[in-house]
């Protein structure tokens, strides 16, 4: 009989820190920013959702808020991004993962084994947002009133407009899956609330980055 | 709105029709501008500020006539002043009066996100109206001719309403009624365009055989109507096609929205089914690892 059999899940012996605080404390500032970032960008994509501006105090009020928590969203973002670039550097494991990855998802087959703390899918994630928000901040910028658009020739307006409604849905897609993802694989959630997860969640999705704990070099 | 208007034909970000009870009946409208009678007084600019109850800043020169140099949120229209050499005429002065052109398909009323800040009268008149207006800027990327203005105490937009209080009660716009070379003229837009063919055909006689009229198709024709003696309109600074810029036709357009809602929805219907048909993803809490 070994130890770890006396061992409940939830239990403190059985889980291993995943994110600290500080890092779940910047992850819910960007995620509540993209929260008020998303309901008043819709209100002035699409007029069936203009009602979203009553909870910005009106339109006037919401169109002077986006760009400022724009600003801020981009700030955070990029702080806690930089936190967890090492451990988003895409390996050869990662092409494997990808391929074996429709199967995953459907549960079907055999997984591949995680070699670090992310998937090759929370990766790609994780680099794909990179690149959406700066999009989104630089086109974000172009039109920002009264700030830089005076000094913006119109044509480069245009074309920011136009991208940064369409990065933004490109956005919506990513946190939307993002957001699913953490939902549909139990115990996941608890992660980033809590900042924990259990021995066997991270046998089980990361066993990589499982097998660096006790170790010289882990986590 | 402050005083509804049953004149309302389009109204910008609006997801129902607006009333036109009396849009059948109206008349479209024009103002004329005739170039070749303009002398550049500006009555009609401290008639736009006299009637309109603004008063713009007094700029400084700029070694032309211009002033102020470009249009304001409180200057409404502006003469400009251009000097050209024209082949075996010599130097030319042209002025022209610079102010928004009442597109019949305007860009600025496509562009903007806020229910009713832009709407169109039957007469043809755009409008601006302040109270909805939220500040974005969009109806600067929709126009084709660079004319809206905001006003950095209000952060709201504004522009030439062809005095659309004026006519609403009969009479003709400020300027119209204070040009005193009658450069400017005011009525039904098929009154406005035969005037003009009338006038061009006067001045083709007179040796300006490239005078036109200036109506761009582009944007559904305008109900500020141009005749320019010299033709070209780029003498003038006017664009010789203006039209909604396709950026903008297809961002605001109808199918730009659908394609938004329809990314939107997949992802929350793709998520609801995904989960309904594979289950969530678990993980057996009380296997310790070991193979058995």
């Amino acid at each position: 009989m070994t130890p770890m059999e006396h061992v409940r899940p939830g239990s403190a012996e059985n889980l291993l820190p995943r994110y600290s605080h500080g890092e779940r404390l910047t992850h819910w500032a960007v995620a509540i920013a993209y929260v008020a970032l998303f309901l008043s960008g819709l209100a002035m994509f699409h007029p069936f959702f203009y009602w979203t501006s009553a909870l910005f105090g009106g339109g006037a009020f919401m169109r002077l808020v986006h760009p400022i928590v724009g600003a801020g969203f981009a700030v955070l973002f990029y702080a806690y991004a930089l936190r967890l670039v090492r451990d988003n550097r895409l390996v050869p494991g990662d092409r494997r993962w990808l391929a074996a990855m429709f199967g995953y998802m459907n549960k079907r087959g055999e997984a591949v084994p995680v070699e670090g703390k992310y998937n090759a899918g929370q990766k790609l994630m994780y680099w794909s947002m990179i690149v959406v928000v700066a999009v989104l901040l630089v086109t974000g910028l172009l039109m920002w009133r009264p700030y830089f658009a005076p000094a913006v020739p119109l044509v480069l307006r245009r074309v920011a407009n136009v991208v940064h409604a369409v990065m933004a849905f490109v956005m919506f897609v990513g946190i939307g899956i993002h957001v699913y993802a953490a939902y549909w694989t139990k115990g996941s959630m608890r992660a980033m609330t809590r900042g924990t997860v259990t021995r066997a969640w991270a046998r089980a999705h990361h066993p990589g980055w499982y097998a660096t704990f006790g170790r010289k070099d882990g986590p | 709105m402050a005083i509804q208007s049953l004149d309302v034909v389009r109204s910008s970000a609006s997801m129902s029709t607006p009333p036109r009870v009396r849009a059948e009946e109206t008349v479209d409208l024009a103002k004329l501008i005739d170039v070749s009678k303009c002398i550049g007084c500006k009555a009609c600019q401290a008639a736009c500020l006299e009637w309109n109850d603004v008063r713009d800043e007094v700029g400084t020169c700029a070694g032309s006539y211009d002033n102020p140099r470009d249009l304001t949120d409180k200057s409404w229209t502006v003469m400009r002043f251009y000097e050209e050499e024209l082949p075996g005429r010599g130097l030319q002065w042209l002025i022209v009066k610079d102010g928004c052109l009442h597109c019949e398909d305007p860009g600025c009323l496509r562009a903007c996100p806020a229910p009713g800040a832009i709407v169109q009268y039957a007469n043809g008149i755009v409008d601006f109206q302040q109270e909805y207006c939220i500040g974005c800027g969009y109806c600067q990327t929709g126009c084709p001719f660079n004319i809206p203005r905001f006003s950095n105490v209000d952060q709201k937009a504004y522009k030439c309403t062809l005095c659309s209080d004026r006519v609403a009660v009969g009479l003709e716009p400020a300027c119209v009624k204070t040009c005193p070379t009658q450069a400017l003229s005011f009525g039904s837009k098929r009154d406005m365009l035969d005037l003009a063919d009338e006038r061009v055909r006067e001045l083709k006689e007179r040796g300006f055989e490239q005078a036109s009229t200036y109506d761009p198709a582009g944007v559904g024709g305008t109900h500020v109507v141009y005749v320019l003696p010299h033709g070209d309109p780029a003498l003038y600074r006017l664009p010789a096609k203006p039209e909604i810029s396709p950026l903008v036709a297809f961002w605001r357009g109808g199918v730009a929205k659908a394609l938004g809602v329809i990314a939107m929805a997949s992802v929350v219907v793709g998520g609801i089914f995904h989960y309904m048909k594979v289950g969530p993803l678990e993980v057996d809490e009380h296997d310790d690892g070991r193979r058995p």
